[in-house]
């Protein structure tokens, strides 16, 4: 049995102690934002937080949760009014979307420890977080805006 | 705010006016607009979705029949019934329409499709959405005017309501939902009627795209997200040789492990099935399959065949030879030719790399004699029948749920994977989720042909192209012709051919697929006969490639927006390239440096001027560029698949790179050309110019020609040294 608190809520679940977080968050938990990409820690569309740092949920067994906070999208906000919610609508960011939550949840990592991240530093940090659609610069104008907005 | 339900109500034929639900406009896409539903359908007892309804509440729900995968269809092709009908935007719902091409789809070709393909959806459903909206609001209208006892005539609407000037008196479309009939057949309209370019609304104006806020809170579904009472796990593992079959397999072994529900044979592959996704990762670690022999594919090693055996190919009179195009005298100009050019051009196959890996979730009912599916699919008509193909089922005994994609280009426009899932549902007799790890999405792709290309031209005296040969050589057929006609040069003598191989290789369409190499090609080439002749590309063009007046446009724009003559930064140089696609014109400068010591090419900046005819959606259609260059880029530079014997090299990420946020241009600036035909394609306008803008701006710098792509590091280490 791991127990962790799951966007506020405690969860408490029966499984193999080495079970990719990301499994447990999809599919036994059915919390589907949190999407598979590569299973790999190469994409970073799992990206979750555990105690306020992005991690890859499908390289992160689920005994590292034992007792953490873990965040996901669906936890980020209640109402999808963090300021990079509202940024990445404004700008229009998502394409087909998957890589989204990831993107976000990366991002809402930057912003917590350097509110106002220079365009150099945004993408240090984003740079393993893959988008195939290709909307790195909308992504970089809404971490951008999301800072100067608040 | 309008929003997405997935399910719409579905409403017999019949129904076209329901007291309590507003008016409903049931009715099939013919060709203008709705009609009634071909008798045929009818008869078959087909239910159906409302195309239109009109709630007495306002609220109006429009279907879309354009797949959704970040290219912003499911909100343009409302739109577009919402322009002609004069709703209220923000009163707009938008659902899915059902996976039936008879009544949702557009005609192409004289058939039925629903295939969102090749640039499609604006340009394929506008004509016939807009007289559909039309017809939706002269039905208001005469409602209207039948209740005041005025003639239709002399009405107006204004978004969401009808007027009449005389009076002063409004109704609201929900209003006359409450009272107002649609009659059996619609009123027909002509093109006379449809609101002139200045009476605009919505079109041409950037609204909020429909999908977008699911997307940032983790709500949008895609098929992986789909969770069903009861469903198991199911994961494959498919013949590494493509094409290859199972002989056998440890099932005992596999079903001794924790949670397997069981192992289903595929034509090309096994399927393990289990009560979790990780039990079904660690059953298909465990998997080992012996494969049957013979599979063409096993002779198959793709670099000596692309380096060697279609260059043999291509050089040999007895090959079989396909002519895509021919005009004039070719032999003639090439016999009299003031100077001849060849060169020889190549590019490996390529992956889609949809970020959402491929999946379907399969459900039956108790009977076993229907079953439904969830998939993200470009064509849900296709992927419908390919269901009820495998199964041996009826087309009526299939009802697939439409889902947003994580990508398709071109991937999900065919449902293997959505086959799989129902097979193996109806073998475990439970609902399940199907998905494929990345590992097997690269390992059984369906790739982008690789390709060999050889062009030939000749100038005359005056220094102007009379001469074209350019023959592809590749597996894949048309795969391997988009693209490589040159409609946009006036060149008088041309002779275009492909000449084919077979493989036995999974291939498939992917981003303007041919485009992308034969444009490399193309444009690199008529790039070498300029720095030949030691002119300006654009300048050589214009003089001597006799370009459409379309094409010089969109040339002088990009030459305008990048300031094409000035002096760069030091290390520093630009490359320009057109592009036609789907019935759009557009071209692009690349600006690039180049790290010597480690063969890197960095692309700073880049400026596409596009004349797509009219852009309905100005901020998505830019957005379709930008991706289209993003993803352009990702091939020129990293992305190759290689084949030894059948079977793919690459696995995940990491050696299959794609672009990331580091390699992204700086700057991408995007301009549509006031084009003043009807839309053509933007999704993929972007991507095959990218190639022949960067080979052309490392030329500039370097003096070299990158004639393999991607021009990946070693290849630009070894281009540097010749």
């Amino acid at each position: 049995m791991v127990s962790f608190t799951l966007n506020g809520r405690p969860v408490a679940i029966e499984a193999e102690p080495d079970t990719p977080l990301l499994w447990i968050i999809r599919e036994h938990l059915k919390l589907t934002g949190t999407k598979y990409g590569c299973g790999a820690g190469l994409c970073g569309a799992c990206t979750v937080h555990v105690n306020g740092e992005a991690v890859r949920a499908c390289q992160t067994g689920v005994f590292r949760a034992e007792g953490a906070e873990v965040v996901t999208i669906e936890g980020l906000s209640p109402d999808a009014s963090h300021p990079l919610q509202k940024a990445w609508i404004a700008e229009q960011a998502p394409q087909c979307g998957y890589c989204q939550s990831g993107q976000i949840m990366k991002a809402a990592e930057l912003l917590a420890s350097n509110p106002t991240p220079s365009r150099d530093e945004i993408v240090a940090h984003m740079d393993g977080n893959i988008c195939r659609c290709g909307t790195y610069n909308r992504i970089i104008a809404a971490i951008q805006r999301a800072s100067r907005e608040g | 705010m309008t929003q997405l339900t997935s399910n719409g109500p579905e409403i017999s034929r019949r129904n076209l006016l329901a007291g309590a639900g507003g008016l409903s406009f049931c009715l099939a896409l013919g060709a203008p607009g709705l009609a009634l539903m071909p008798a045929s359908s009818a008869a078959a007892g087909r239910r159906m979705s409302a195309w239109v309804t009109i709630a007495p509440d306002e609220t109006v729900t429009i279907l879309s029949a354009g797949a959704e995968m970040g290219q912003g269809s499911m909100t343009s092709l409302p739109l577009i019934i919402a322009e002609e009908m004069d709703a209220d935007w923000a009163k707009v719902r938008v659902e899915w329409a059902p996976a039936d091409a008879e009544t949702y789809g557009y005609t192409s070709r004289g058939r039925k499709s629903m295939a969102i393909v090749g640039s499609r959806a604006v340009r394929s459903y506008f004509g016939d959405l807009r007289v559909a909206g039309a017809q939706v609001r002269k039905v208001l209208l005469e409602n209207a005017a039948r209740k005041w006892g005025v003639a239709a005539a002399g009405l107006r609407t204004e978004p969401g309501a009808v007027l009449d000037p005389g009076s002063g008196r409004r109704l609201s479309y929900g209003e006359i939902a409450g009272f107002g009939k649609v009659p059996d057949v619609l009123p027909s309209v002509d093109e006379s009627e449809l609101k002139p370019r200045s009476a605009f609304r919505l079109i041409g104006r950037s609204v909020p795209r429909v999908d977008i806020p699911a997307k940032v809170d983790g709500s949008a579904q895609f098929a992986i997200d789909v969770q069903l009472p009861g469903m198991v796990y199911a994961t494959t593992r498919h013949s590494p040789v493509h094409n290859g079959a199972p002989e056998s397999w440890n099932q005992s072994e596999i079903k001794a492990m924790p949670g397997i529900v069981g192992t289903v044979a595929l034509d090309n592959g096994v399927a393990v099935v289990a009560d979790s996704f990780e039990r079904v990762l660690a059953a298909r670690d465990a998997l080992k399959v012996m494969w049957k022999k013979g599979a063409k594919a096993e002779g198959f090693d793709s670099e000596p065949q692309l380096l060697d055996t279609y260059y043999k190919v291509h050089g040999d009179p007895g090959a079989q030879a396909e002519t895509l195009d021919s005009k004039g005298d070719v032999e003639a100009a090439f016999a009299g030719a003031a100077k001849t050019y060849r060169a020889d051009y190549r590019s490996d196959l390529g992956y889609h790399a949809q970020m959402e890996p491929l999946n379907a979730v399969a459900r039956f009912n108790a009977a076993g004699d229907h079953v439904e599916v969830w998939d993200g699919s470009q064509s849900p008509d296709r992927s419908r029948a390919g269901v009820a193909k495998a199964l041996g089922m009826t087309l009526g005994q299939v009802t697939l749920h439409q889902c947003y994609m994580g990508g398709g280009f071109g991937r999900r426009s065919l449902g293997d994977y959505a086959a799989e899932a129902a097979l193996i549902a109806r073998d475990v007799g439970r609902p399940v989720k199907l998905i494929w790890t990345r590992e097997e999405d690269v390992a059984h792709g369906m790739f982008r042909p690789q390709s060999f290309q050889c062009m030939e031209a000749a100038r005359d005296g005056d220094g102007n192209v009379v001469g074209w040969r350019h023959c592809v050589v590749g597996d894949g057929k048309g795969l391997l012709t988009s693209g490589i006609k040159i409609p946009y040069y006036g060149i008088p003598n041309q002779h275009i051919e492909r000449r084919g191989v077979s493989h036995g290789m999974r291939l498939k369409h992917w981003r303007a697929v041919g485009h992308v190499f034969n444009v490399f090609a193309i444009e690199s080439f008529a790039d070498e006969l300029a720095a030949d002749a030691g002119m300006d590309p654009v300048e050589f063009r214009f003089r001597h490639m006799a370009p459409t007046p379309k094409a010089r446009r969109v040339f002088e724009a990009a030459v305008r927006m990048s300031d094409w003559n000035a002096k760069r930064r030091e290390g520093r140089a630009v490359g320009i390239s057109l592009t036609e696609r789907s019935g759009s014109l557009g071209a692009g400068v690349a600006e690039i440096s180049l790290d010597r010591n480690t063969g890197r090419i960095r692309v700073h900046k880049v400026w596409i001027a596009v004349d797509g005819g009219l852009i309905v959606q100005p901020d998505a259609a830019r957005a379709n560029v930008e991706s289209g260059v993003a993803y352009g880029l990702s091939s020129v530079l990293r992305e190759r698949i290689t084949v030894r014997g059948g079977a793919v090299e690459q696995s995940n990420f990491h050696d299959y790179p794609v672009l990331r946020m580091s390699d992204h241009p700086e700057e991408l600036v995007v301009e549509f050309v006031d084009g003043e035909g009807p839309p053509t394609g933007i999704g993929e306008i972007g991507n095959p110019m990218v190639a022949g803008a960067v080979a052309n701006a490392f030329h500039a710098l370097t003096g070299r020609r990158l004639r393999y792509m991607p021009f990946t590091p070693e290849r630009v280490l070894e281009v540097l040294k010749t």
